[in-house]
């Protein structure tokens, strides 16, 4: 957050100047955010089923991660503000767009990751 | 791969199975059998009394897996048409949840093949149910599911629920000691 502080002394005429200068900062910090999410994170959907979505009451988030995270980073993203989900942890899978994958796979934007607790189906 | 006949149906809440559709649907005069499996609620699970199941799924995932899987039945046995069906939202006792139906030549190959699909719905699909009593619900487990984590990806994460390490052999004490949390979670080896 971007707090914009404009002291004006009793000696010295107000200066303009000096508030374009501040907004034009401003405005390069947001630039270089926007550019920031585009090039070193990444966007995905985490969904939540059964018990993981009685823990967290969600059935699906957005969740900003760094570029070339895997899964477990997802989910260490997810534990912090999820601590609940450490209940299950053990015992959970995750799929990522709808398949079982390999830990290890890179999550990339725009990618589902699904929270499996234990399956009870049949 | 030649016309491979498979139906799968997820079905939404409150419609049950008709059974009946399913035989037709794999019903073939080339065959000299059809094979089919009714996963049934129960009314009781270690003496409490059971009001009804609740199923929910992750559907194009499911749907996804039971391909998969009616695709390895064929790879092991010589089949002619599979059909799987699987009730969504509530289902009462005694109302059928999954329906699967094989016809082949000869009894034999959809009989395994049968028990086969139930078995790799039980350890692989995502379709959850809540078993609900008259004092509480609580999400069941399948064994199967349990046995077969480390193969669908998952590394050892053997932390207990207090977040301390274990090792692999209290696994199953960490369920024991995550199921005192809420109502005890038992697996099913049901059907």
């Amino acid at each position: 957050m971007h707090s914009c502080v404009v002291a004006v002394s009793s000696f010295t005429p107000y200066d303009r100047s000096m508030e374009i200068q501040e907004h034009e900062s401003i405005t390069e910090n947001l630039e270089s955010k926007v550019d920031e999410k585009d090039n070193k994170s990444v966007e995905i959907k985490v969904l939540f089923f059964a018990r993981a979505r009685d823990v967290t009451g969600m059935t699906d988030m957005l969740l900003i991660v760094s570029t070339g995270s895997i899964a477990p980073d997802c989910l260490n993203n997810l534990l912090v503000k999820f601590p609940g989900l450490s209940e299950i942890l053990w015992c959970m899978v995750v799929a990522l767009n709808e398949e079982y994958t390999p830990e290890n796979t890179v999550v990339k934007d725009r990618d589902e990751l699904a929270i499996i607790p234990p399956i009870s189906g049949g | 791969m030649a016309d491979e006949r498979n139906l799968i149906e997820i079905l939404e809440e409150n419609n049950p199975i008709d059974i009946i559709k399913y035989i037709n649907y794999v019903h073939s005069p080339k065959c000299g059998a059809i094979a089919t499996f009714s996963g049934t609620t129960r009314d009781t699970f270690e003496g409490k009394t059971v009001l009804e199941l609740r199923y929910e799924a992750y559907v194009p995932m499911a749907v996804r897996c039971i391909k998969s899987i009616c695709s390895s039945a064929r790879s092991s046995w010589n089949l002619n048409s599979i059909a799987v069906a699987h009730r969504l939202g509530p289902v009462p006792v005694g109302d059928i949840s999954v329906f699967i139906a094989v016809s082949s030549v000869h009894r034999a190959d959809g009989l395994d093949a049968c028990k086969f699909i139930i078995d790799e719905v039980k350890a692989s699909v995502p379709i959850w149910k809540k078993e609900v009593y008259t004092n509480g619900e609580v999400w069941k487990e399948n064994s199967e599911f349990l046995e077969r984590r480390e193969e669908l990806g998952i590394q050892d994460r053997t932390r207990g629920c207090c977040g301390r390490k274990v090792k692999v052999e209290d696994a199953l004490d960490a369920k024991s000691c995550c199921a005192l949390t809420k109502h005890p979670t038992h697996t099913d080896r049901g059907c």
